[in-house]
């Protein structure tokens, strides 16, 4: 199957009095419609890769090819593009717009495009807020919904636009054992409903067993990685 | 755009005291300019009215021997001039200094024959008769108020005045007039140009041409261009700007003032709104890291805070209009002279206030570049990183 998300050589420095290598050259290939998770102790290097992976970050060198496309030359406002149309973030902290309705949050990405939304979008959002649940709380404003109901929001913002990769950092890792298990459950569902790519950043073991392919982390350099 | 509108209006209405804090600041800031502007401009108008509005603005006289040859000519003449700004009122007059003996003092007045009816204009006799008529026949005239008490003459009674060379002349008082000036209404007599020229025996000459103008601030343009006109004769044209250079300055003065408060006012506001648009930045860096990493532009982002600027002058300036306006009324309703009226004739510019209001939009949108530019700048990365 072709790789949706390749890095090449990917070395990241922060820093430049004191220069700290924080990837020493990661070479990584996920292929499409994979559901993996990247693992490691806090400060091994997980978040900036995923950053970088995300386009929210430049590698000090190497290449990264996102859906056959090389971005690490292209200009801010192309990398914006790409980010809104194929690439979906989850955070641990959800990140809603609290100034916005649920529906609002999730049709946003698709607005972000310069589109004014269609009665299929419309319908789409609806539907993905089914999926997940959250049907009843969507004309709430982001701070009145619970955890789980928040997550469950920007998972489904996540999807609005269709994207290919699903990245998501810690996507349980605010909730409770109860929800974190529904919320897991879901994006294999999704995994499998849609065939999004989704990348699992996650430092808690148990979650990454139950992903197909275990890419682990330590100190900025892939130790370890487990296909089934 | 529609976008960045709606996100703008959304991170407005979602901080209410915050955003109606902004809006009350400008609004202050555009009624203090209303208000000082309109009042300044009042009190000018009112000052220059009773300074110079009864009174001649642009003079021909003689520089020779106060005599006025040809003046129907002269007339004319300046009326077929194409002039900067348009003339109100042309008129002559002839003015002989008399002396009245009221018991055992002498009175010095002066006699000022005037030209009726364009006369009115100038000094409003028609108006400012409080008793009697007008003097139209020879012999005939009218008394202002004051001189009037201290001859103790009634209506229709004569007076004898001496002319400087020794002659006496006999007038009947046909009228009362008040100028609203007290130094007028004791040593004014008017009578007739014809009555004024016998009497100091100008034969058909006067003492001179007076004029007002439309605008009296460009009355020196036109005493310029009736000067190049009248060039080779010995006649002479002076304008009440340069014989009020104090009063000049004043207003000048009044002006800069005015306008040195309403800068004030403007770098005050635009400050206020850089400052709460700069914090707000900071209280939505979180929003905005996560619209950027879900692919919003930096210059979308950019938009956010413009509109927010913008939307904010416009409701301020609004605002600001009615409250401006509102002192306006409540000053020239409560701020009254013992007769009722306003103590200052308050004169509201549209003009003006239009560009009051424009001003507060503009530095709005310009104090709004600031955070703008900072929002632009943030990275997604730093939200994500430190959550």
């Amino acid at each position: 199957m072709a790789n949706i998300i390749e890095l090449k050589d990917i070395k990241k420095v922060y820093g430049t009095v004191v220069k700290t290598e924080v990837l020493h050259g990661v070479d990584l290939e996920i292929e499409d419609s994979s559901f993996l998770s990247i693992v490691g102790q806090s400060g091994s290097g997980k978040s900036t890769l995923m950053n970088i992976m995300g386009t929210l970050d430049q590698p000090t060198s190497g290449e990264i090819k996102i859906a056959g496309k090389q971005t690490n030359k292209m200009n801010k406002n192309e990398l914006a593009s790409v980010r809104n149309e194929t690439i979906g973030f989850i955070f641990q902290f959800h990140y809603l717009l609290p100034e916005f309705t649920a529906f609002e949050n999730v049709i946003l990405p698709y607005r972000i495009k310069g589109l004014k939304p269609s009665k299929e979008i419309m319908e789409r959002a609806k539907e993905l807020m089914e999926v997940v649940e959250i049907s009843k709380v969507k004309d709430n404003l982001a701070p009145n919904m619970s955890g789980g109901q928040q997550q469950r929001t920007a998972i489904a913002r996540a999807l609005i636009n269709n994207p290919k990769i699903i990245l998501a950092d810690e996507p349980t890792g605010n909730l409770d054992s109860d929800t974190s298990a529904k919320v897991f459950s879901l994006m294999r569902d999704l995994n499998k409903r849609y065939g999004t790519t989704f990348v699992i950043i996650t430092h808690d073991r148990r979650i990454a067993e139950e992903t197909d392919r275990i890419v682990e982390i330590r100190d900025g350099n892939i130790f370890n990685d487990i296909k089934r | 755009m529609r976008l960045a509108f709606s996100i703008a209006m959304r991170f407005l209405s979602s901080s209410k005291t915050q955003t109606l804090l902004i809006v009350m600041g400008i609004a202050i800031g555009v009624s203090v300019q209303v208000f000082i502007s309109s009042l300044i401009q009042g009190l000018q108008k009112d000052l220059v009215d009773t300074t110079i509005g009864s009174s001649s603005q642009i003079t021909v006289s003689s520089s020779e021997n106060n005599r006025v040859e040809d003046w129907q000519g002269i007339i004319s003449e300046i009326a077929s001039l194409d002039l900067p700004t348009d003339l109100t009122a042309l008129s002559a007059s002839a003015d002989v200094p008399v002396f009245i003996s009221s018991g055992d003092r002498t009175l010095s007045v002066l006699l000022r024959g005037l030209q009726f009816p364009e006369s009115h204009v100038i000094y409003k006799t028609d108006n400012r008769l409080i008793d009697g008529s007008l003097a139209e026949g020879d012999g005939e005239v009218i008394v202002g108020k004051g001189l009037k008490d201290e001859l103790d003459v009634n209506l229709g009674e004569e007076i004898s005045i001496f002319t400087p060379d020794r002659a006496v002349e006999i007038l009947k008082v046909v009228g009362v007039f008040d100028l609203g000036v007290a130094s007028l209404n004791k040593n004014w007599l008017i009578s007739t140009i014809g009555t004024a020229q016998s009497v100091g025996k100008l034969g058909d000459t006067v003492t001179s041409i007076e004029m007002q103008v439309s605008e009296v601030f460009r009355a020196d343009e036109n005493a310029s261009v009736i000067s190049e006109r009248l060039s080779g004769s010995a006649l002479l044209v002076t304008d009440w700007k340069s014989q009020n250079e104090d009063l000049l300055s004043g207003l000048n003065g009044q002006s800069v003032s005015s306008i040195m408060i309403q800068v004030f006012v403007i770098i005050a506001v635009s400050l206020g709104i850089a400052s709460v648009l700069a914090i707000t930045v900071v209280q939505k860096s979180r929003q905005i890291g996560i619209l950027k990493a879900m692919g919003l532009k930096d210059s979308t982002t950019s938009f956010v805070f413009l509109f927010q600027g913008l939307a904010l002058g416009i409701v301020g300036a609004v605002v600001g209009i009615a409250f401006g306006i509102l002192l306006i009324i409540m000053f020239s309703t409560f701020a009254v002279g013992t007769d009722g009226e306003p103590i200052i004739r308050i004169s509201l510019s549209y003009g003006f206030v239009m560009l009051s209001a424009l001003i507060a939009i503009g530095a709005s949108t310009i104090a709004a570049l600031v955070p703008a530019r900072r929002s632009s700048k943030l990275s997604p990365v730093e939200v994500i990183r430190n959550g």
